[in-house]
């Protein structure tokens, strides 16, 4: 399965050495792990929940991962994400890709997270000290998204 | 019957994540559905107002106001993602 969501932790290493395994035509691997920081919007951040849309989350990643094939010349792709209860320095996300050469994926790899940050469906809930909070969509985000829209 | 899930901040704020209602006569897209649980007032006319920044999707796709809906959809409101 190209694509994972689970509340467990995943180790980098494991996944990559699965994703390349036996394909001697892979001459690149770019990969990409997101984490929980402790500080967000000027506020300490003590955990967070993340919430997905069961189905959906799934289907929305396995398209953009479909998108990244058709765009770039790449072997393959996987994508793990968490939800549940985090903390800080925990991983929440993985993207792994593997292709003949760096370029493309590099690019791939940067596609699929700024499609997943802005289209799959997952909401984090923070715990700061003022309480829980939803974290706000980032317009930085949209910016990040829209620049593979200009570049046909 | 359709389903209609809400979820995150969306899911607090109507006090329910799922429910199933009766497809009324008239209601064919997704601007209509928004209209109806508008008219439910409160929290409702605020999440399901015209340009409010809640996304829908219909079948597990994202889609738009012109979206068809049909008996045995299943229709999402959720607020802008967040993930990664």
């Amino acid at each position: 399965m190209p694509v994972r969501i689970q509340t467990e932790d995943f180790e980098a290493g494991r996944e990559i050495a699965n994703l390349r395994r036996d394909n001697a035509a892979v001459g690149a691997i770019a990969s990409f792990i997101g984490v929980v920081r402790d500080l967000n919007d000027g506020a300490k951040v003590a955990g967070m929940t993340l919430e997905h849309y069961p189905g959906m989350t799934e289907k929305s990643i396995a398209g953009i991962i479909e998108q990244a094939k058709e765009r770039w010349n790449i072997h393959d792709a996987l994508v793990v994400h968490r939800v549940g209860e985090l903390k800080p320095l925990d991983q929440i996300v993985l993207v792994a890709v593997t292709g003949a050469h760096r370029g493309e994926a590099f690019s791939a790899c940067e596609f699929i997270m700024d499609y997943l940050k802005t289209h799959a469906p997952f909401w984090k809930k923070e715990q700061t000290p003022g309480g829980s909070r939803w974290v706000e969509a980032r317009e930085s985000d949209d910016v990040a998204v829209q620049r593979w829209q200009s570049k046909a | 019957m359709i389903t209609i899930l809400y979820f995150a901040s969306l899911r607090e704020n109507l006090g329910r994540g799922a429910e199933q209602i009766a497809l009324p006569t008239g209601t064919c897209d997704l601007k209509s559905l928004r209209a109806l649980l508008r008219a439910r007032g409160a929290a409702w006319g605020q999440a399901m107002a015209d340009g409010s920044r809640v996304r829908a999707a219909v079948n597990q796709d994202l889609a738009g106001d012109d979206a068809a809906i049909k008996d045995g959809d299943e229709i999402a409101f959720f607020p802008p993602v967040t993930g990664g």
